[in-house]
């Protein structure tokens, strides 16, 4: 054969390739490349969505950083639910996969207990929060009160708003249940025999046996509980909204995370700066800032998951 | 141990970061061109779109009314309407342009009138009005034309006004033997004490909800008792020099804590209906006194109180007292799209929707706002509860404020609102420093939007 249709040969099946791949590569380039390229560019420019954009070179950054008295307080709460949020959610959608496995009757109607309020609106959910969370009239104050425990403020206080975010996000654990539950039923029964055998306890079959075969699934629920979390938008909005009793109708202001700014997340000063104050330079910044965040966080969920199969190992 | 991980981690990686570049494609929009673009010949068939907010069947009805209307004097020109349509997407088409955005819009909002005139998204009408022969310092009350203008760029006109009043509930009046509504702040806080009936560590009743998020007793609508001036010549925050904002923030706070401090209250409010709820807590009898504007007053009649409801102006400061009768002024607002083709047809329906007096007394009627000119505001053809005239006087008062139009639309007020919830609730103790710090946060945002 000759190096000429060698060539030609290689030529036409890496353009199959590439034909094959088109798909993804046009939505890669459409969904990814461009948004990202733009976002970037838009950062260093001055743009309201009305006049042509401006060179400005580092001054959204600069006001983004050191003077939006938004930043820092969206920026601490995000990772605040990036931490306590997703962490407990994890657990707790572990906990309860793990009790239900071990269920022998009733399965089905725990199982549809625990999923159904994953299915509820995001929006219906949180109201429905706000109001059995409501401090004075809500019923969890008054049973809390009635057996003589201090009852909190609850999404009207910026101790507890948080807080009480997170109880919303452990009520709609459904999805995270029904995962850890698929892959605790796939743990090989002979693996639980051996390690009895060998006189491991409770904990040390959980540690030894349990996480190391479900841990890719461990990995899935933390990184797309901080994908989430990133994008935590709705349900701080709508809490803040109804407890402050404000709602926001046409021509009424923007109010920064009610109570003081103890809900504002990220996404929110995406939209605020974006669209209600048609600065999208510095709404950029704020959108890097979570792609930045979301890299760190991702790669060092990474590493830190090589080092729990080891420990499996 | 098979590769599962990778794959599934590289995917949810993938996704993350599809996801969040996605969120950031949302701020990245087509740029709009600007441009007067006003040849076009009103007097030939033609058709515009005009874009507006209301929602409401009787609010669409009075809108159709007034088209018919327009109609009638105008056979030439077809209007097709669009309702429902929230400041976002009138944004969005604004930028875009094209045959099926709009040439009229209305919002409810006077926040975006300094951004549309500044960034030329609407055409300034200066020119239209010379045109006509309208002079809109003598069509318009003084505060509507301040809130539709922005460095002297007229690029929207009022179509229909908001004014806030004070509302009260008579029988709890008379109950504690006061005989006529406040004038001043001194009687005000007076009448305030003597209505609250504490009720344990809350309240039976409570004579008025100072809190800055008692629904509507926001900064602004506080301060306009004050007359305050929120900008200086050269465009920066007068917060920390004006004394109006000094005082206002000052009676605010006394009053929170006379009437049982912070905590207390907004420990109350918690147990509050909702602001546009039939259990709104001046509906109720909960607060004796409310600040609010001009359609609280059918609102609270279509709860059917237990009480009788009566209306006046708001309290004004004691060293102000000949002023008593003005009040806060915002509205709806309406104007030509840059990117209209038809500039003067599109004038034609924005000059009768807003000029007109039968036009603006007829939609005042229907939708129950106050008019927006000065002919209107007087017209024997208004029909309204007696009570109404009270707004109607201080939206006519040129004594009556409102807060002006800025590049970046209302983030100073929201600015001005966080510090007055930090003052109240006593997070912020020093006064004139936090105006200080207050006014030049106001400058720096100012600055990163110009």
């Amino acid at each position: 054969m000759s190096t000429v249709t060698l060539a030609s040969k290689r030529r036409r099946a890496a353009l199959r390739t590439v034909a094959f791949m088109s798909p993804w590569l046009i939505g890669f380039a459409v969904f990814f490349a461009y948004p990202l390229i733009s976002t970037v560019y838009f950062s260093f420019m001055h743009y309201d969505g009305f006049k042509p954009p401006t060179w400005s070179g580092g001054k959204n950054w600069t006001y983004v950083f050191e003077h939006y008295p938004l930043f820092w307080p969206a920026l601490r709460n995000t990772l605040w639910l990036v931490l306590i949020t997703v962490s407990l959610r994890v657990v707790f959608g572990l906990g309860v996969g793990m009790l239900i496995t071990k269920i022998k009757t009733g399965t089905g109607v725990f199982r549809t207990l625990f999923y159904l309020p994953y299915l509820a609106p995001p929006v219906a959910a949180t109201m429905a929060f706000a109001f059995l969370l409501n401090p004075s009239t809500g019923p969890v104050n008054s049973i809390l009160e009635r057996v003589g425990v201090p009852a909190p403020g609850w999404f009207n206080d910026p101790t507890w708003s948080k807080p009480a975010l997170t109880l919303l996000a452990l009520w709609g654990v459904g999805d995270l249940m029904v995962i850890f539950m698929a892959s605790l039923l796939d743990v090989p029964t002979e693996q639980y025999e051996a390690a009895e055998l060998d006189g491991a306890s409770a904990w040390q079959r959980f540690r030894y046996v349990t996480l190391p075969n479900i841990s890719p699934i461990v990995m899935f629920a933390v990184v797309t509980g901080v994908i989430q979390t990133m994008q935590y938008y709705t349900q701080p909005l709508i809490a803040g909204k109804v407890a402050s009793g404000v709602i926001q109708g046409a021509g009424t202001q923007f109010e920064p995370g009610y109570p003081d700014k103890s809900t504002l997340t990220l996404p929110q000063l995406v939209y605020n700066l974006g669209f209600q104050r048609f600065d999208y330079g510095a709404a950029c910044v704020v959108a890097l800032v979570l792609f930045a965040l979301s890299m760190v966080f991702t790669a060092f969920l990474m590493r830190r998951r090589g080092g729990l199969i080891q420990a499996g190992d | 141990m098979p590769e599962v991980i990778p794959a599934v981690a590289r995917k949810s990686a993938f996704a993350l970061t599809t996801l969040t570049a996605s969120l950031a494609l949302l701020t990245t929009a087509c740029t709009g061109q600007s441009g007067s673009g006003a040849t076009d010949d009103a007097s030939k068939e033609t058709t515009i779109n005009f874009w507006h907010a209301w929602s409401a069947p009787n609010e669409v009805a009075a809108v159709k009314s007034l088209i018919t209307g327009f109609a009638k004097t105008h056979p030439n020109i077809h209007v097709n309407v669009v309702g429902n349509m929230t400041d976002d997407k009138i944004n969005q088409a604004l930028r875009t342009g094209g045959d099926k955005a709009p040439d009229v819009v209305s919002s409810f909002t006077t926040n975006n009138v300094g951004k549309f005139c500044s960034s030329g998204a609407l055409v300034d009408l200066n020119p239209f009005f010379e045109k006509a022969g309208i002079d809109p310092q003598k069509t318009f009350p003084k505060a509507m034309n301040e809130y539709t203008q922005f460095d002297g760029d007229r690029c929207s006109v009022p179509l229909l006004g908001d004014a806030y009043g004070l509302y009260y509930d008579k029988t709890a009046f008379e109950k504690a033997g006061i005989s006529a509504p406040p004038k001043t702040w001194s009687e005000f806080e007076a009448d305030a004490k003597k209505l609250t009936i504490p009720d344990g560590d809350s309240y039976k009743q409570l004579g008025f909800m100072p809190n800055y998020h008692g629904w509507e007793s926001t900064t602004e609508h506080y301060f306009a008792q004050f007359s305050p001036t929120y900008f200086d010549s050269s465009g920066k925050s007068s917060l920390a020099e004006d004394p109006a904002f000094k005082a206002g923030f000052t009676l605010q706070k006394k009053l929170v804590d006379e009437l049982g401090g912070y905590q207390e209250l907004e420990k109350y409010r918690a147990t509050l209906g909702d602001e546009w709820g039939a259990k709104h807590p001046f509906h109720t009898g909960q607060v004796a006194m409310q600040l609010d504007g001009e359609w609280r007053l059918g609102m609270a009649e279509e709860a059917k109180p237990k009480f009788e409801i009566g209306v006046a102006p708001l309290p004004v400061p004691d060293d102000q007292a000949a002023q008593y009768g003005k009040g806060y002024i915002t509205g709806t607002i309406a104007g030509i799209a840059a990117t209209s083709k038809k500039q003067n047809a599109a004038w034609e329906l924005v000059k009768y929707m807003t000029t007109d007096t039968d036009a603006v007394v007829g939609f005042s009627n229907a939708i129950h706002n106050v008019p927006s000119t000065l002919e209107a505001l007087k017209s024997p053809k208004l029909k309204y509860d007696p009570r109404f005239k009270t707004f109607l006087d201080i939206a006519a008062n040129p004594n009556s404020t409102t807060t002006p139009a800025s590049i970046n639309g209302g983030v100073y007020l929201v600015t001005i609102q966080q510090f007055g919830y930090d003052y109240e609730s006593g997070k912020a103790t020093d006064l004139p420093a936090g105006l200080k710090k207050t006014a030049a946060q106001i400058d720096t945002d100012i600055a990163q939007a110009k």
